[in-house]
């Protein structure tokens, strides 16, 4: 590798339980660049993200994070991972702070109190998704949009270079979408890259530099941001139209 | 105090503190996992570890720390597979443990009498060495429970993200399930194998009708579980009722005062719990007549929403426009 880029997949292959998942990818995200990964459901493109993470086997390709192979590579910190949301609560409250907190874990040493740098780090986290107020609440007792906030903060707690998030819009109301926006134009600021799974562009839309859009595990577009007309007919194979606009043919049902 | 002139009363009130200690701080970490039972699981497991200590000679403690150790295991393994064939696996595991264990302690030539001394426990007879091996273990179980606190709480809260931090799941997920293991065997002797899970889960259970937050939470349950354990051994000295039922019960007692009240403190957050929208509300003024005229203490609760405020007024918030109130 001559230049360094954050991502790097060649010819990736991902299979899960036996079946393949992503066929012969070939994705670069360089340093400061904020992508989208966009597809329908079943496009392959959570497990792309997940793959990156270490989440999930490749079986063949090469796959690298700022340069080191991705089973090497070892300076955690520098991502930050936004999961999907799940609505399940864990079975003991924990408050706001804890678990923007325990985004902090990669920078700490094993049986190490939190040091200064930590706690000014989970603070300005807080700061930047406007939960600083909240911090002492349970994170049960928050909105789901409020609860997608405490996550993104999660991961900005570790400082990360690499921001990657799977499908952050997701179940969040209007309001929660612009706050989430806020949170990753703050982190863009800073120069870091970001790494966004979407179903649209929607309100991140003037955030993204660059769209690569999958489709039954293959990369089908890479470029400038499609507009959302586009964006439909690119995977227009999963979302069949309205059944009135389809010619009638001989009666019955498709 | 003529409770502490016995030896066997000295010795069994420190069993049941270090045990009502440890018992919640790894019962925190199962709760949050969702896996409350797993306690009730390895206690039968150690029922087969306890028949071998009695086949062989050795120490039961000791027999049944080896074996739900190695249960401990075999179900973070079964667990790690997933779906509902582990949920199954665990079953059998479980089943064939306390039959395993009732079989051998038969062939040792055990009685009945001996098995149920750690069923239902046998805090009076511990003996020296006994309670200070309780200790020991109670005290590795704590130490580890609270110095790892953060990376336990992180793996238990969101496994996916604690494997992006690069910290080692699969070992954290073990080590927890062996904590339990070793709680288990440390309460044997206490509240006894059938009981064990209940010390390890209800305090927590209790705990958190009233916190906030993790370490709130695991603080307070280690405290109640102490609170229980050696209320229930102090009452059975004075009455003649079993020790082990007695803890367990004045567990279950602290919930039922503590459910009421947590259910109560909620419903009074959620009421003043603010909107989380800033945009503009459209106009609704309040139907009904209303000539109560709120205030700073009209005794109705006053919810800050933005330049202005609310007023909980039957279930529906009222704020002041002008000569009238407006649904908010």
């Amino acid at each position: 590798m001559t230049t360094m880029t954050a991502v790097t997949v060649r010819d990736g292959n991902l299979a899960l339980g036996g079946r393949p998942v992503l066929r012969a990818i070939d994705l670069e995200v360089r340093p400061g660049e904020v992508v989208a990964l966009l597809g329908a459901n079943g496009s392959g493109k959570s497990t792309l993200v997940r793959g990156l993470l270490g989440l999930a086997p490749w079986t063949s390709g090469e796959i690298r994070l700022f340069g080191v192979p991705h089973h090497e590579f070892r300076e955690r910190h520098r991502i930050g991972f936004v999961p999907q949301q799940v609505q399940a609560d864990s079975g003991v409250p924990a408050t706001v702070l804890e678990v923007v907190s325990s985004g902090r874990l990669a920078h700490r040493r094993l049986l190490w109190p939190m040091r200064r740098a930590d706690r000014d780090a989970v603070q300005a986290a807080l700061r930047v998704v406007e939960l600083a107020d909240r911090q002492h609440d349970a994170v049960a007792e928050l909105s789901g949009g409020q609860r997608q906030r405490v996550l993104i903060a999660r991961a900005l707690a570790s400082e990360p270079d690499l921001l990657v998030l799977d499908e952050p819009l997701t179940g969040v109301d209007r309001h929660n979408q612009l706050a989430v926006r806020d949170s990753m134009r703050a982190m863009v600021a800073t120069g870091a890259t970001v790494l966004v799974v979407l179903h649209e562009l929607g309100a991140l839309a003037e955030l993204i530099d660059r769209a690569v859009v999958l489709r039954d595990g293959r990369v089908t577009y890479d470029g400038p941001p499609p507009a959302d007309d586009l964006l439909d007919e690119l995977h227009a194979h999963h979302h069949p139209r309205p059944a009135s606009s389809w010619p009638l043919r001989g009666g019955g049902p498709l | 105090m003529t409770l502490l002139q016995y030896d066997f009363m000295v010795r069994a009130l420190l069993a049941a503190l270090v045990t009502g200690l440890a018992a919640p701080a790894v019962g925190s970490y199962l709760v949050q996992r969702r896996l409350a039972l797993m306690g009730d699981g390895i206690g039968h497991i150690a029922v087969t570890g306890v028949g071998l200590g009695l086949l062989t000679g050795t120490s039961p403690v000791w027999a049944a720390v080896v074996v739900t150790l190695l249960g401990a295991v075999v179900i973070e393994l079964i667990r790690e597979r997933g779906g509902t064939s582990g949920d199954v696996a665990l079953a059998l595991l479980f089943y064939g443990g306390i039959a395993g264990g009732v079989l051998v302690t038969g062939l040792a030539g055990g009685s009945a009498q001996t098995l149920q001394s750690y069923l239902f426990g046998s805090i009076t007879t511990v003996s020296v060495a006994d309670v200070w091996t309780v200790i020991g273990l109670a005290a590795g179980v704590i130490a580890i429970s609270l110095g790892l606190a953060p990376q336990l709480f992180a793996v238990c809260q969101d496994e996916d993200f604690a494997r992006v931090l690069g910290l080692r799941v699969r070992l954290y997920n073990v080590l927890t399930s062996a904590l339990a293991a070793v709680t288990v065997t440390v309460a044997m002797r206490t509240v006894g194998l059938l009981l064990v899970s209940a010390l390890m889960v209800v305090p927590v259970a209790t705990a958190q009708q009233l916190t906030k937050g993790f370490k709130v939470t695991i603080l307070t349950a280690m405290l109640l579980g102490a609170v229980a354990s050696v209320g229930g051994v102090t009452t059975s000295f004075y009455v003649d009722v079993p020790p082990g039922s007695t803890i367990v019960l004045l567990a279950l007692a602290g919930f039922v005062v503590a459910w009421p009240i947590g259910l109560w403190v909620r419903r009074h957050r959620q009421q003043a719990q603010p909107f989380d929208s800033d945009e503009p509300l459209p106009h609704v003024a309040v139907p009904e007549s209303h000539a109560h005229r709120h205030g700073a203490d009209c005794g109705h609760r006053a919810v800050e929403h933005g330049d202005h405020v609310d007023y909980v007024h039957d279930g529906h918030r009222h704020a002041n426009h002008g000569d009238h109130y407006d649904e908010h």
